[in-house]
């Protein structure tokens, strides 16, 4: 069988069922949500009406309203538009940016330490507090919130591309090249970059749901996203004050991001089962 | 043994000191007046130009790294924008809510993940393990916050066992203490004993493919005594190394739980600082916890050596 008919055929068998399955729908359903949101909501997520404020819930608002008025079904919609958004953001730039220090650590052992020993004094800080602090530096806006996310994460992706490399290096098909002269860019691009696309598949996967996860924790906090911006941290941040009343207002955007990132974390493990079945458990 | 301890020791030292500059060049490097930055946006000239004085920001910039390297190693972390009041006495006051919580995260931890694990790894394919492998996805994925505010829903307000919020120090009557630390405990246990058994499991199989478990086997020894006294001890140092770079997520975690409990800690102390825009509190902070997680993780290396004697650097 060839390769990819092996590859289609392991994937299929990965979805054939279960956990996997279910988690694909879920995260098709929030896809859904996300894109559609305007025209599922039923109410602007950002209008404010004090009239209907803490409503409990009725047919017109189905999950009630906020301490504002606004309508919490359609904040929760609209919110899997941000989630989503900043957690594919920060995996496309993580894994980007990842991927060129990873390559120049690993290629040019001159550049190794000096860039392995500043990734590893940037993990040594907890992304959150990294990121809190970034962001109180410059203002919380959704960009530098996506630049505060990316930051922390870029070690990950900067430790596995070098490993790689490192790897690819003493195979016999790179010494041949280099044997022959290939110029490095022809090196690089040819032999070695695309051996790092599975993993990076997989970490971009587990990078996606764990921006998810510092955005809600961060805008939750009150750190993150500005509030008129609908993030299901924000929403949870906003109903703290009122949970003992109306724990929806936590409870629902709680839910949708607790199956988002469990969804997202299945199918990251699926996958990196499925592309790279040598390839370490994550821990 | 003292050799390997010493040299262990003395490379944690530059990483600290990475730490220690990269907290340093945040505040430099972001664009713009630092002082204007802290101060933000409606400062006066004056109030610049007491921060400037009081951060050193006047100085050429390796003088303030030298100032700022000086004065962490006497000890000395600045004082609040805020207040004035010293960053160091502001942890030592906001410290104890966060130790205990800590130590019983970690309790528990080790109590529950460990046997969860060893359950799993027996029954490897079983039903029992596919329930421990769920529960840790689980427990990875749903955040601190979700879980802290549905525990809070169900034992405080529906069931009405347990105060919703707060703190009292032990000093006030152990059962008090206890009974608010039930809930941010469990809630905070969730991601770090979905680690801990994940590893304890994945350890354990390991482990039981070598060959001195086969003979064990082939000696008689029962299935317990297989699991614990050989697979165990021989799968300790990767459950070990987990708890400590688990850490990590530890102290996102207890930043997490003190605000969702309203417990007086260090975690709600950087919020609050953060909310103030009170930088020199804030980057104390994050360097008091960066420290703590590489001195963690050197205790536990050093700790390798006692669990396996084989481990020599």
């Amino acid at each position: 069988m060839t390769r990819r008919g092996l590859l289609l055929r392991r994937l299929r068998l990965a979805f054939g069922g279960g956990p996997a399955l279910v988690s694909l729908v879920i995260l098709t359903l929030v896809l859904l949500m996300a894109v559609f949101a305007p025209l599922l909501a039923t109410a602007d997520p950002t209008a404010i009406a004090p009239a209907d404020r803490l409503s409990g819930l009725t047919i017109e608002h189905p999950l009630g309203t906020d301490a504002y008025g606004r309508d919490v079904y359609s904040r929760v919609l609209h919110g899997a538009r941000v989630s989503l958004l900043v957690g594919a953001g920060a995996a496309l730039v993580s894994v980007a940016v990842g991927l060129v220090i990873g390559v120049f650590a690993g290629y040019f052992r001159a550049l190794d330490s000096v860039i392995m020993r500043t990734m590893d004094g940037i993990m040594a800080i907890p992304s959150i507090l990294l990121a809190i602090a970034l962001i109180s530096l410059t203002g919380a806006s959704l960009l530098t919130v996506l630049v505060a996310i990316t930051i922390p994460e870029i070690p990950r992706v900067v430790r596995l591309v070098r490993s790689v490399i490192l790897n690819v290096r003493s195979e016999a098909y790179v010494e041949a090249a280099i044997t022959l002269g290939s110029p490095v860019r022809r090196i690089l691009l040819r032999h070695m970059v695309p051996n790092t696309v599975a993993p990076l598949i997989v970490q971009g996967t587990f990078v996606f749901a764990s921006a998810i996860l510092t955005e809600a924790t961060l805008s939750f906090l009150g750190a993150g996203l500005p509030t008129e911006i609908p993030s299901w941290g924000n929403i949870m941040s906003e109903g703290r004050s009122y949970f003992q009343l109306f724990p929806g207002l936590v409870l629902w955007p709680g839910l949708a991001l607790a199956l988002t990132l469990l969804s997202v974390n299945v199918l990251g493990d699926v996958l990196r089962d499925t592309l790279d079945p040598k390839m370490e458990k994550r821990t | 043994m003292l050799p390997y301890v010493l040299k262990r020791v003395l490379s944690a030292v530059p990483v600290m000191i990475i730490v220690a500059v990269v907290i340093f060049a945040l505040l430099r490097l972001t664009p713009g007046d630092p002082a204007a930055i802290l101060a933000g946006n409606d400062a006066t000239g004056e109030q610049l130009a007491q921060i400037r004085e009081s951060l050193g920001l006047d100085e050429p910039i390796l003088v303030q790294l030298a100032t700022w390297c000086k004065n962490i190693i006497s000890g000395d972390l600045g004082v609040s924008l805020l207040s004035g009041v010293p960053v160091t006495k502001m942890i030592a006051d906001r410290v104890g809510p966060t130790l205990a919580l800590a130590v019983g995260t970690i309790s528990v931890t080790i109590l529950v993940a460990i046997p969860m694990g060893i359950v799993a790894a027996g029954r490897l394919g079983g039903y029992l393990d596919r329930i421990v492998m769920a529960l840790s996805v689980l427990g990875f994925s749903v955040p601190i916050f979700v879980t802290g505010y549905v525990l809070i829903y169900f034992f405080s307000l529906k069931l009405g066992w347990l105060p919703v919020q707060g703190y009292r120090p032990p000093s006030e009557g152990l059962f008090p203490f206890l009974q608010r630390l039930v809930l941010p405990v469990l809630a905070l246990s969730g991601v770090y004993i979905a680690l801990v058994a994940r590893i304890t499991r994945s350890s354990i199989i390991e482990v039981l493919g070598e060959d001195y478990i086969r003979t064990a086997r082939a000696k008689g020894a029962t299935g317990r005594r297989i699991l614990l006294r050989h697979a165990l001890r021989n799968a300790a140092v990767p459950i070990v190394t987990i708890i400590g770079i688990g850490i990590a997520s530890l102290i996102t975690g207890v930043v997490v739980t003190e605000s969702v409990f309203n417990l007086p800690g260090l975690g709600r102390l950087v919020v609050e600082a953060v909310l103030a825009r009170d930088y020199p509190v804030i980057q104390g902070l994050i360097l008091l916890f960066s420290f703590t997680y590489i001195l963690i993780n050197l205790v536990v290396d050093i700790l390798y050596t006692v669990f396996d004697p084989r481990i020599r650097y």
